[in-house]
């Protein structure tokens, strides 16, 4: 018998509605994976009981075939996402204690459609990181073994705190460790500058970032509400359609929220690639661009010519400036949305003679080191004397970097391919005495959430030291159909990623 | 640009978080490392481009002005860490 947990999503919901396995079965598979994988820290709550009751309440609606789309498929949740009566604290202390009295949309979207909720998964705090660090809950370990390490050695890490094992990414770090170990068949993610993307490649799993409005954003922990978007990562491009396909929807409750109905995503995975245009941009390719990426990039554009699509060579001129944009842009929307832990109505309070001083140390107690910087950052380039010099004129620049992205667009390119990352995974604390450096992590993912892009990153070799590599594909709004068809390609082309053995039980 | 003492913390009492003297020249260093780094957007040229105000080119939806959400006072008291009579309780504000 094949192992539950190592089903695609769309072979259980398949064997599910065939009655050939049931959803309680399915599900204890998956607690019990959790359970020997607690070493990875990818969750920090788990829902086990609360599992095992949606499970059965799938398995009848499954008898009275009143099945769902994720009809008894156990997912994961990462922390950010309001679950009601569930831990949801975006791994950051000054929630601590936090139940949320209502539901996150995108989680209801997913129990209507039958999915069952295993617990809630590791992040970096409020999402700002690249490598799940600044989680309160400490660092996740990705399940892919660094370069020479054995398994003993790797499992002896774990209890040592988990440092030089190699970092997930983030700030999705627990979502991508626990579908890249099958811990859960998908999760939930969200992406502010590469939170989904980068993540998806460090793990060799597949991720997707829609266009801004897709999802609702209602309760989703906020970080730059301009930026912020839901996605699923999932092992298959087909897992990713059929994920986004229940997360996304219009909601009355975010006025961003698109009122568009959502496609079928998954009838566009296989569709012929045949005759489509793909741009490739000459500004990703970095000054100092390691060999392997550029050759992945090269073997990624031949794929889909093999496929019957044309490659164009395509310029982004504002390319280079998305990334300190971001750095405006995004800290100053965090400085006003973080604004509300202060203490008094939800999470820590520290206690203190005054209102200011509650809120001071409070906010002081409360936040980690990663978010008390990006707030500051936030705060001054929004204070009076600053806010035309800094927030203004990133503004101005985000509209030039979208307008390179229509010119493309309208000269009839259908989907741009640059690579996704500028590295495989790094090690846990090798970067993070650095903010700045960690930030260039994002440099080939933030320009889509600046501009409100879909993108979509695949798994598409692995590097010389045997670490996932991956590809990105960037859309028109509301395009993600093409993104699964050429994702897809690229998945089928490059062959099905092989996930590392559980070294950690 | 970049910060001096003084402004790291004229910054975080603007943000509400205490900070002590023994971490401000630190964060005094990531600050300038980060108004570093975004300087290169000094050189951009932006004249007569209009600030992006909405990524999406979406029409805010209106809907009735009327009353939808309410009467769950216990539910949104529920996670307070001090509430007293249906108030959440605070330290005294004005003397």
């Amino acid at each position: 018998m094949t192992d539950l947990t190592s089903l695609t999503l769309a072979e259980a919901r398949d064997r599910l509605k065939s009655r050939a396995i049931s959803g309680l079965e399915l599900t204890r598979a998956h607690l019990e994976a959790m359970e020997r994988a607690r070493g990875l820290n990818a969750f920090v709550a788990v829902t086990a009981d609360k599992a095992l009751e949606m499970a059965r309440a799938s398995d009848a609606r499954l008898g009275r075939k009143e099945a769902g789309p994720l009809e008894g498929v156990p997912i994961g949740v990462k922390d950010l996402y309001a679950t009601e009566g569930v831990h949801t604290q975006a791994c950051s202390h000054i929630l601590e204690g936090f139940r949320p009295p209502y539901e996150s949309t995108v989680t209801a979207n997913m129990w209507r459609d039958g999915a069952v909720m295993l617990g809630k998964l590791n992040m970096d705090e409020f999402a700002m990181g690249s490598s799940n660090e600044t989680s309160c809950y400490g660092p996740v370990a990705s399940p892919w073994l660094p370069p020479n390490w054995s398994s003993d050695r790797a499992r002896a890490a774990l209890g040592s705190g988990r440092r030089g094992l190699l970092t997930p990414g983030g700030s999705s770090g627990g979502s991508a460790s626990a579908v890249a170990a099958r811990l859960c068949l998908a999760a939930t993610a969200s992406d502010t500058g590469g939170s989904i993307r980068q993540p998806a490649a460090f793990t060799g799993i597949v991720g997707i970032k829609p266009t801004y409005g897709r999802c609702s954003r209602y309760g989703m922990v906020a970080f730059a509400s301009s930026l912020d978007q839901a996605g699923p990562l999932a092992r298959t491009v087909r897992d990713a359609a059929i994920m986004l396909r229940s997360m996304a929807g219009p909601d009355v409750k975010d006025s961003t929220c698109s009122p568009a109905s959502v496609p079928d995503y998954e009838a566009a995975v296989g569709r012929s690639v045949k005759g489509m245009t793909i741009g490739v941009p000459k500004e990703y390719r970095l000054e100092g661009m390691s060999d392997e990426i550029e050759r992945l990039w090269w073997q990624g554009s031949e794929w889909l010519r093999a496929a019957g699509a044309r490659v164009v060579d395509v310029s982004l001129p504002h390319t280079a400036h998305a990334l300190p944009a971001y750095y405006i842009v995004a800290p100053a929307e965090a400085s006003s949305n973080l604004a509300r832990y202060d203490g008094v109505r939800y999470g820590l309070r520290e206690p203190a003679s005054d209102i200011i001083d509650l809120y001071q140390k409070t906010r002081a107690r409360g936040f980690g080191a990663e978010v008390r910087l990006r707030l500051m950052i936030g705060t001054y380039v929004l204070s009076a004397g600053y806010y035309d010099a800094y927030y203004v004129r990133a503004q101005k620049i985000r509209t030039l970097i979208k307008r390179d992205f229509e010119r493309v667009f309208a000269d009839g390119v259908d989907a741009i391919l640059t690579p996704a990352t500028p590295s495989a995974a790094f090690g846990i604390g090798e970067k993070s005495e650095n903010p700045v450096e960690m930030y260039l992590n994002d440099v080939f993912t933030v320009t889509v959430n600046m501009a409100g892009l879909p993108g979509l990153v695949a798994p598409a070799g692995l590097s010389s030291a045997g670490l996932p590599l991956a590809l990105q594909l960037i859309g028109r709004p509301f395009d993600e159909e093409t993104l699964f068809s050429l994702g897809e390609t690229i998945e089928q082309s490059a062959g099905r990623m092989t996930l590392p053995a559980p070294w950690w039980n | 640009m970049s910060v001096d003492l003084n402004a790291v913390r004229r910054i975080a009492h603007l943000a509400r978080i205490e900070v002590s003297e023994a971490e401000t020249p630190h964060l005094q260093d990531e600050i300038n490392a980060i108004l570093k780094f975004v300087e290169a957007l000094d050189t951009v040229d932006v004249e007569g481009v209009e600030p992006m105000t909405s990524v999406a080119p979406m029409r805010l939806p209106m809907r009735e002005d009327i009353v939808t959400d309410g009467d769950i006072a216990q539910k949104v008291l529920a996670n307070a860490p001090r509430t007293e009579d249906g108030f959440f309780v605070v330290p005294k504000v004005i003397e």
